[in-house]
C-alpha cells in the first residue's frame, strides 16, 4: 500500500544502515518514545541491526501499559454494575486490574463492548437509552481527539446515559521524568510521530535546549526508524542538540490545530499517575468542568479504590527503560501474553508483548545488556 | 490502540452533522470521522487513529524523503561500484 510499502524497502534500509555506520564515531543511547516504534523495531529487529554501540531503549510511549490499575479497578467496578455497558479500545481488555480483567468479568456476564472508535461508544448510547454507557477514555494526544470529540458529540446530543473514565496522558512530560531520573542513560529521542502530528513539536524545543538533547520526531515504518536513529546520531556526533522532523509528510510544526482546539475544550491537564512509574506532574488530562456531568467517576462514585501490583513484575523498569523484559525473572515462563502478569505483555505496543511475539530468548540477555 | 495507520479517503458524507469518509487500508474500508482534516477529500491519504483523521499526508513531503533515502542508496552504490 501507499506510503506503507515504500517505508519497508530492505535495499533502502541497508543503505541508511551503512550510513549510520559511517557516521558513528561513539556509542550512542536513544529512546523511542512511543510503543508503536517499539513494535516495529523489536519486530523487524532494528535494534539488533544498528552498529555496534548504538543503543536503543524502548520508552513508556504504551498507552494500555501506563493506564494506572486504580482506572482499571474503577473500570471494572462499574462493568459489574447491573444495567451497565462498559465500552473500551480492545487492548484494554486483557490489562490484569488488582483482582481480575475486563475479559473475564466479560465472561462471567458483564456487558463489555470493544469499539474501534470512541464515536461508537456514542452510538451505543443513544441506541440503548435505558442503559449508562460508560467509555474508558485512555490513551496519549493520539487518541485525545477522538476521545474529547465522543464527549462533544455526546454533549450534543443530550445524551444523559453517556459518560467517560478518563485517564488520558501527556509525552513531554513522561520525557522530562525519563531525563530527569537519577539513572537516566537517554541522549537522544526518537519523538513519537503521530503525537506530534495531533502536538506539533514546540513543545519539545525547551526539552531539547534544557537536556541538551536532540529529539527527532519519527514515523512508524522501519526506514523511518533508521532514518530518525541517523538523524539523531548525526546530531549527538556534531554537539547539536535540536528539534528535527523526520516524518514531514505527516507532521507540521504547529500540529492539528483543529485536534488541540477541542482537546482543550474537553480537557485540562492534570496531574496523573503512570502505572509502574509513580505520578507525573502535569502529564494528563482531565475533563474540564464544562463536561464534568459526563464524567464517569463522579457518575458512579468510584473515586477511592486501593490496588496491587503483582509482586513480579517489574514494568515500571520496563518502561522507564532501566530494564529489558529479559531482565525480569516471570518473562516467558510464568508471565506471556496468554497469561500477563503485567500490561507491557497485554498490548502489541508493550515491550513484553513486542518481545514476547518476536521470540526473543533470555540467553539474548549478554547481548541486550551490552 | 495508538498504531495509526494513512488509508485512502474514497467517499465523503456527512453522518449526524459530522464529515465522514470511507476510507481504504489497503482494501479494508472503514468509517473515519474528518471533523479535524477539513479540507480532507476524496484522493488524499490520511493519517487514522481510532476512527479519526489526524493528519492529511503530504504527498510531496513524502517523496522528498524517499528522494533524499534513494539518493543515499545511489551514493552507497556508487562507493561499492565504481
Ligand atoms: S514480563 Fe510480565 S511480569 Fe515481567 S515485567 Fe513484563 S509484564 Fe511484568
Amino acid at each position: 500500500m501507499r506510503y506503507l510499502d515504500e517505508y519497508r524497502d530492505p535495499v533502502l534500509a541497508r543503505a541508511l544502515l551503512a550510513e549510520l555506520a559511517q557516521v558513528t564515531t561513539r556509542p550512542w543511547t536513544l529512546m523511542e518514545v512511543c510503543g508503536g516504534q517499539t513494535h516495529t523495531i523489536v519486530r523487524q529487529g532494528i535494534d539488533e541491526l544498528l552498529p555496534g554501540g548504538i543503543r536503543m531503549i524502548h520508552g513508556p510511549g504504551c498507552p494500555v501499559c501506563v493506564t494506572p490499575l486504580e482506572i482499571l479497578d474503577q473500570a471494572m467496578a462499574i462493568a459489574q454494575r447491573p444495567g451497565t455497558i462498559l465500552a473500551s479500545f480492545g487492548d484494554m481488555l486483557r490489562v490484569p486490574g488488582s483482582h481480575t480483567d475486563l475479559l473475564s468479568l466479560r465472561a462471567r456476564g458483564a456487558d463489555v463492548r470493544v469499539v474501534y472508535s470512541p464515536m461508537d461508544a456514542v452510538d451505543i448510547a443513544r441506541r440503548s437509552p435505558q442503559r449508562q454507557v460508560v467509555f474508558l477514555a485512555v490513551g496519549f494526544e493520539t487518541t485525545a481527539p477522538a476521545n474529547a470529540m465522543a464527549v462533544l458529540h455526546a454533549a450534543e446530543l443530550g445524551l444523559t446515559n453517556f459518560s467517560v473514565l478518563v485517564s488520558h496522558v501527556l509525552v513531554p512530560p513522561a520525557m522530562t521524568a525519563v531525563l530527569t531520573a537519577a539513572d537516566c542513560r537517554v541522549q537522544g529521542f526518537l519523538a513519537a510521530g503521530h503525537v506530534c502530528a495531533v502536538m506539533g513539536w514546540t513543545e519539545y524545543e525547551p526539552l531539547a535546549a534544557t537536556f541538551r538533547v536532540p529529539i527527532v520526531v519519527t514515523g512508524f515504518e522501519p526506514l523511518d526508524l533508521l532514518e530518525g536513529i541517523l538523524m539523531a546520531v548525526r546530531q549527538l556526533e556534531q554537539g547539536r542538540h535540536e528539534v528535527e522532523n523526520q516524518y514531514a509528510r505527516a507532521v507540521r510544526r504547529h500540529g492539528n490545530d483543529e485536534a488541540q482546539r477541542a482537546i482543550r475544550r474537553v480537557f485540562r491537564v492534570t496531574d496523573r499517575t503512570w502505572r509502574g512509574i509513580g505520578t507525573i506532574p502535569a502529564s494528563g488530562l482531565a475533563l474540564t468542568g464544562e463536561f464534568a456531568a459526563l464524567d464517569a467517576q463522579r457518575r458512579f462514585g468510584v473515586g477511592r479504590l486501593t490496588a496491587r501490583e503483582h509482586p513480579d513484575c517489574v514494568a515500571g523498569d520496563i518502561l522507564t527503560g532501566t530494564k529489558t523484559p529479559l531482565d525480569c525473572a516471570a518473562y516467558g515462563t510464568r508471565c506471556t501474553p496468554r497469561t500477563p502478569l503485567g500490561a507491557p505483555m497485554v498490548s502489541a505496543e508493550g515491550t513484553c508483548a513486542a518481545y514476547h511475539s518476536a521470540g526473543r530468548r533470555r540467553p539474548a540477555t549478554s547481548r541486550a545488556a551490552r | 490502540m495508538c498504531l495509526g495507520i494513512p488509508g485512502l479517503i474514497t467517499e465523503v458524507e456527512p453522518v449526524d452533522g459530522l464529515r465522514t469518509a470511507t476510507v481504504d487500508f489497503g482494501g479494508v474500508r472503514k468509517r473515519v470521522c474528518l471533523a479535524y482534516t477539513p479540507a480532507a477529500g476524496p484522493g488524499d491519504y490520511v493519517i487514522v487513529h481510532v476512527g479519526f483523521a489526524i493528519s492529511v499526508v503530504d504527498a510531496a513531503e513524502a517523496e522528498r524523503t524517499l528522494a533524499v533515502l534513494r539518493a543515499m542508496d545511489g551514493v552507497l552504490e556508487q562507493e561499492l561500484n565504481p
